[in-house]
């Protein structure tokens, strides 16, 4: 990868990172696609909206969250101090809600009056409900049959905070299907409507907005990191679905070329099982959701569904910026099981008193290799994207448990 | 001499214009329930008084559809069936009928997968005259519109109700064959399209653009399609026909076709 490669500034005007992003939607939706990348370009110049932005940020949602030094899991891994940033502390129990509410107010600025959403493991859909409410939007959330199963507590979440939670039982009944119908759904009301994706993915502007308002993430911690330690790290990891926090994490890291970025993806049940959510690792280029990107396909171009233990990564894509940053080799991806996560969701409760979700618990696999490899004297920041409260009931399921 | 591709539909639609006739656009999904029925239901468009076959390729998610060609396309892919299948059923009826303009509707990520020349290689070598890629707008299309010209392939674009009059240009600039007017924002086969406004809409693309109009989405009833076939210059039924065909077979959903041709083709002398 040159220099000038990794530090030039994306996407370009037609919305792409390299070769990936783009806008491929139905021509109904074009004209708002095209409508939203107006008012986003003004907002974003507007210093008034980004004082909005940074007061609702810091009153509501709590930034900046805090960078932690996990000693005990440093210890345990025996290599480089782990540091992480804990973006599970913010309102709502992860970093969705730096995006919900960055889309909201762009909402309301062009007088949109409906917000509806995708959601899988529904920390965006409760991210989302809860800035609507907070906002007196009606707001609707589009969710797998099968997520709704696994992520009870954030459906009830949801309807308590007065979204109405549509259960999508096509395909697989996951988080791609439900970004169809939330399609479907934006196609049919076009005037009223303002859809809230909860990803980097999506036409655009969507990955350039979303990354926007998640790079908050490591924007923090690049100035923690450097107060508390005197320099920079040697590695940035983050789990990856969609790649909303790795990418806000990564964001601020990128022209700083001796950090390595390392996004985790969902291996499932193991890649070679063909059972899993590794887009860069399993998949290859093509067009879904509005985007040129990775993608887990057949050699029909026909979407093969995606498998994780992990409802916020059974995802069969990734964004856009993702795939770009892969090919000219600026980060790395990796991957971790489904058994991996849950060992570390057991280890990391257990040593930290910190109970992670199951996506981030994910990139901890990949973080305590990482902590070998780079010994004492490495230094490796971890966003730590979400709590596991909402995974209780599928890990006392998968332990035999009854609650 | 016999004509293809894009000279194909221009010619059908300059018949059906000298009859003062507008054309009527059978949607079928290529591949449901499986080959053998299928190829079937196409062998008999024509007689049950298709002008111009719209034949679906099947995707695993068809953001823009609704219930109907969704169901369609799962049925046609657990059947086995695949891009070139149903490419390979459209060459299948193009040995025995070479006059009916032939188009296939489908999404990008199979294009994409087999590639734009690959692709419009494919269709021209099966007799299939254009393409409707419903999630490919002008901004991205230019692969496929070049490997389209290259063999004389319509690639034909979608205008909606929120293609305004600044949009529209971009939205017709390169288009050959027909626009395809989608009557209502929403997916295939969900709400019903008001004549009146659909009347303004078909004016103003024909004069924005200078080729035909077809009007689709959310036409059911040889009532409406007659109402529409008024004022558009060919009226296209997809979801009925398919649910027809899903329900009660080849037999009915061929009778369901006779009567919404009847009624589009006898419009305007009744009105």
């Amino acid at each position: 990868m040159s220099t000038s490669e990794a530090k030039r500034i994306w996407p370009d005007a037609k919305g792409r990172f390299g070769a990936f992003g783009g806008r491929f939607v139905a021509e109904t939706l074009m004209p708002l696609v095209l409508e939203l990348e107006g008012a986003w370009d003004e907002a974003q110049r507007d210093p008034q909206f980004t004082a909005q932005m940074d007061e609702y940020l810091r009153d509501y949602v709590g930034r900046p969250s805090a960078i932690y030094f996990a000693e005990r899991l440093s210890e345990h891994f025996g290599g480089a101090k782990i540091w992480l940033k804990r973006d599970e502390l913010n309102h709502t129990g992860s970093h969705k809600i730096n995006n919900c509410l960055g889309q909201v107010l762009l909402a309301k600025r062009m007088g949109k009056t409906r917000i509806i959403a995708e959601t899988g493991a529904g920390q965006h859909g409760v991210a989302t409900a809860t800035v609507a409410a907070r906002f007196g939007l009606p707001c609707v959330v589009f969710m797998g049959a099968t997520d709704i199963e696994r992520q009870k507590p954030n459906v009830f979440r949801m309807k308590m905070l007065g979204a109405e939670v549509v259960p999508v039982t096509s395909g697989t009944g996951t988080l791609k299907d439900a970004m169809n119908d939330a399609l479907r759904d934006w196609v049919t009301n076009v005037d009223e409507t303002f859809y809230v994706i909860g990803t980097v993915a999506g036409p655009h502007p969507y990955p350039h907005m979303v990354r926007e308002f998640q790079s908050v993430i490591g924007r923090e911690a690049r100035a923690q990191i450097l107060e508390r330690e005197g320099r920079l790290p040697d590695a940035c990891v983050a789990c990856i679905g969609g790649g909303s926090n790795a990418m806000g994490l990564f964001h601020a890291f990128v022209p700083d070329e001796n950090v390595r970025l390392i996004g985790v993806e969902a291996a499932g049940k193991g890649i070679k099982t063909g059972q899993h959510a590794a887009s860069l690792a399993g998949g290859e280029p093509g067009v879904l959701h509005g985007n040129r990107t990775y993608l887990l396909q057949d050699d029909d171009g026909q979407i093969i569904d995606a498998h994780s233990i992990s409802a916020g990564l059974d995802y069969p894509g990734i964004g856009p910026e993702h795939a770009y940053l892969h090919d000219i080799g600026r980060a790395e991806y990796v991957s971790a099981t489904d058994e991996e996560a849950l060992e570390m969701f057991q280890l990391c409760t257990k040593l930290e008193g910190i109970i992670p979700a199951l996506e981030p618990a994910h990139a901890l696999a990949r973080v305590g290799d990482l902590a070998r490899e780079l010994g004492p004297q490495g230094l490796i920041v971890m966003n730590m994207c979400g709590r596991g409260d909402k995974d209780v009931f599928a890990i006392a399921n998968h332990l035999g448990v009854k609650i | 001499m016999t004509v293809t591709g894009a000279a194909r539909l221009e010619a059908r639609f300059a018949a059906l214009a000298a009859q003062d006739r507008a054309a009527f656009v059978a949607y079928v999904m290529g591949g449901d329930p499986g080959l053998g029925k299928s190829a079937q239901l196409l062998d008999g468009l024509p007689g049950a008084g298709t002008d111009i076959i719209e034949l679906g390729m099947p995707f695993s998610d068809p953001m823009a559809d609704g219930g109907a060609i969704q169901a369609a396309a799962l049925r046609s892919l657990n059947a086995g069936v695949r891009t070139n299948d149903v490419l390979k059923m459209a060459a299948k009826f193009r040995r025995t009928d070479t006059q009916t303009p032939m188009i296939v509707m489908g999404y990008y990520n199979p294009v994409h997968h087999m590639g734009c020349e690959a692709f419009a290689k494919a269709c021209h070598a099966s007799g299939i005259d254009g393409a409707i890629i419903v999630d490919l707008p002008p901004e991205e299309d230019a692969p496929l519109r070049d490997a389209f010209e290259e063999y004389g392939l319509a690639l034909i674009r979608l205008a909606t109700p929120t293609t305004d009059d600044q949009r529209l240009p971009t939205v017709v600039a390169n288009t050959r064959g027909f626009v395809y007017y989608v009557s209502v924002a929403g997916v295939t086969g969900a709400a019903v399209p008001d004549a009146d406004p659909v009347q303004k809409a078909v004016a103003r693309i024909r004069a924005a653009s200078g080729l035909p109009v077809a009007v689709g989405f959310g036409v059911r009833t040889p009532q409406k399609a007659a109402q529409i076939a008024l004022s558009a210059d060919a009226v296209v039924v997809g979801s009925a026909i398919v649910d027809a065909m899903a329900r009660n077979g080849i037999k009915e959903a061929l009778d369901l076709t006779r009567s919404l041709s009847d009624a589009v083709h006898t419009a305007r002398q009744q009105a």
